[in-house]
């Protein structure tokens, strides 16, 4: 168990992974990332039974599925800086070549990527699979997921629910990226989920609101009472309420982060904000 | 000519829910997944015999195709069954990215392809789909002819690791492959020796194929029967070697012209020897309600069609 003094600083080394990941390319989606990092580092460091000599089937470790693969930024850093694998390939991000695709992929063997995401609403289904193969396969181990809130606006999400709920795949648990803002704005305007709470509640989910996103205790905190309402019956899905742009401050409260990249300018502004603490790649 | 004796006459479908059983007592990493369409699908066997590796989730075919590329983790074969239309068009997206570009070892089993389906209408009746799916990077695409085939397929993709794409049909339609034929994906199979033109033929065609010879015999003209069941990877040299011979080809199938087994062969032969072709397919039009041998016909997929096709790229040499 890592302090949470060691965690933070490592989530200070993955804020600046990646407003530079994103930088160097004028490209990629760094609100949702720096929104996600606590999620991330609580997940890999704290909460997952895994292996980071990678093995697609991950028999007898806990699997992450990111469905809002959007977010790339955040889970390569995070992957990298948890051992699986070099720290210096951060620096091919979206570039010609690269096993860091815009959208994570499996096609370049990526060490931790299980399945292609980019295209939203298709995770959860995929989660739900693994699942039930652990459960045929006997293991007690766990399938986590993460998604965005305006993903929830795609249909086959529901289907999932429907589904996992309506067969008690309990060995299954989603998170939800509840930062309120989406490409064309905030969630609200663009199309309202109504009462989110309720509507996991209605389709049989065991549903936990988590308030504080960005405060890792808290992120480890509310994962692991997740865990604990595992193999209950129902699946669990965690409503994290996240700030997106988290940690840089001109990229908080508002949706226009969500995939723009910071100018020279900006990318000084924002690494001021957050210490070098294990040296960038 | 080489005959093929009618050895009964079944659905191709219940190729495949027989072999599904079969592969279910072998395997036990073998899994299916059904969007209602059990018995459709002739799926009820394995789903009895192993109720714990069927999963029925519902009328929802976009989740259907995310759990099984879930369930491939972990080590499992998962067999998805529904329509050919709803296997396609309806969740070509989930297919493309969490099934093709993620290269999971996904069976993608399709029943009621084509205008066979019949009364149905339109809405069911996908003549598209395997110009979908054969431009999916890592897809192998398979429509097998007859019942003995189907089977024959579908234990050989259980064996075979990435993903595939089996169309099959609803109708009874004659069985002629003998039982122990062996099945390779990917090989062609020279059903009849000739030497005038060549005709390639795939799925329901393929007995229509083998009449047409019959009657353009009896016309003095010698045509050479290729069964291509594996429309991706699709096998070249056999092409190649018959068209070397006969100068002329005639590709069949129940598929629109436009992404179907016709274009592969033109693709192909383009490419190498430019070969005069017709094509007996579906020219960029829907299907409607009839019998299936009404639709077969009106929408020129009979024998005859495949005779005057014969005679036209004869005339092309």
């Amino acid at each position: 168990m890592a302090s949470i003094a060691e965690l933070e600083s490592l989530a200070s080394q993955v804020r600046r992974d990646i407003v530079r990941m994103v930088h160097a390319n004028n490209s990629g989606h760094p609100g949702g990332s720096l929104g996600c990092v606590e999620f991330f580092i609580a997940l890999y460091k704290e909460i997952l039974n895994h292996n980071t000599d990678f093995d697609m089937d991950g028999i007898d470790e806990d699997l992450f599925f990111l469905s809002n693969g959007h977010i790339s930024p955040v889970w390569y850093s995070v992957l990298a800086r948890t051992g699986y694998f070099e720290v210096s390939e951060l620096a091919t991000f979206r570039k010609l070549d690269s096993r860091l695709q815009g959208h994570p992929a499996t096609e370049e063997g990526l060490p931790g990527i299980r399945i292609a995401s980019g295209s939203l609403g298709q995770g959860l289904s995929v989660g739900a699979g693994a699942a039930l193969a652990k459960k045929l396969n006997g293991e007690d181990k766990l399938v986590y997921t993460l998604h965005g809130d305006g993903e929830l606006q795609e249909g086959q999400i529901w289907e999932a629910a429907i589904y996992a709920a309506g067969n008690k795949v309990d060995n299954l648990i989603a998170t939800v990226d509840y930062n309120g803002r989406q490409i064309d704005g905030d969630l609200e305007d663009v199309l309202s989920l109504g009462d989110l709470e309720g509507k996991w509640k209605s389709f049989g989910w065991d549903v936990i609101v988590e308030e504080k996103g960005n405060d890792m205790q808290a992120v480890i905190n509310v994962l692991n009472d997740a865990k604990s309402r595992t193999g209950k019956g129902k699946p669990v899905v965690i409503l994290l309420k996240t700030e997106m742009g988290a940690g840089v401050d001109f990229m908080m409260g508002t949706h226009k982060w969500h995939g723009s990249a910071p100018n020279d300018e900006q990318l000084a502004d924002a690494l001021s904000q957050n210490a070098e603490t294990l040296g960038d790649y | 000519m080489k005959e093929y004796p009618v050895l009964g006459n079944k659905d191709t479908r219940s190729g495949f829910g027989d072999a599904l059983y079969e592969l279910g007592q072998q395997n036990e990493d073998v899994v299916a997944l059904c969007a209602d369409l059990t018995g459709s699908l002739k799926m009820n066997a394995f789903k009895d015999a192993f109720p714990d590796r069927f999963f029925q989730v519902g009328i929802a075919e976009a989740n259907m195709m995310g759990m099984a590329a879930g369930l491939t983790i972990g080590g499992k074969i998962p067999f998805t069954g529904t329509f050919a239309n709803f296997s396609t068009s309806r969740v070509y997206d989930q297919v493309r990215q969490s099934i093709a570009y993620s290269e999971k070892n996904v069976k993608i089993c399709a029943s009621h392809a084509g205008l066979t389906l019949g009364e149905d209408g339109a809405t069911h009746q996908v003549l598209e789909d395997v110009g979908m799916m054969k431009m999916l990077p890592h897809m192998v695409v398979i429509n097998p002819c007859d019942y003995n085939q189907t089977k024959a397929a579908t234990l050989a993709i259980a064996d075979y690791e990435g993903p595939v794409y089996l169309r099959f049909g609803r109708p009874k339609v004659p069985i002629f492959i003998p039982e122990d034929m062996p099945f390779e994906i990917g090989k062609g199979i020279k059903l009849v020796e000739g030497k005038d033109v060549t005709i390639v033929a795939t799925g329901h065609l393929v007995w229509k194929a083998l009449e047409a010879a019959k009657e353009l015999e009896v016309k003095g003209i010698s045509a050479e029967v290729i069964n291509i069941h594996t429309i991706k990877p699709l096998d070249e040299e056999i092409i190649l070697e018959s068209v070397m011979k006969t100068k002329c080809i005639v590709t069949a199938e129940e598929h629109q012209i436009a992404g179907g087994l016709g274009e592969s062969v033109s693709s192909l032969l383009c490419r190498t020897i430019p070969t005069p072709q017709e094509f007996v397919a579906v020219n960029d039009m829907f299907g409607e309600s009839g019998t299936p041998d009404q639709l077969m016909e009106k929408y020129g997929l009979g024998i005859k069609d495949v005779v005057v096709a014969t005679e036209a790229v004869l005339k092309r040499k």
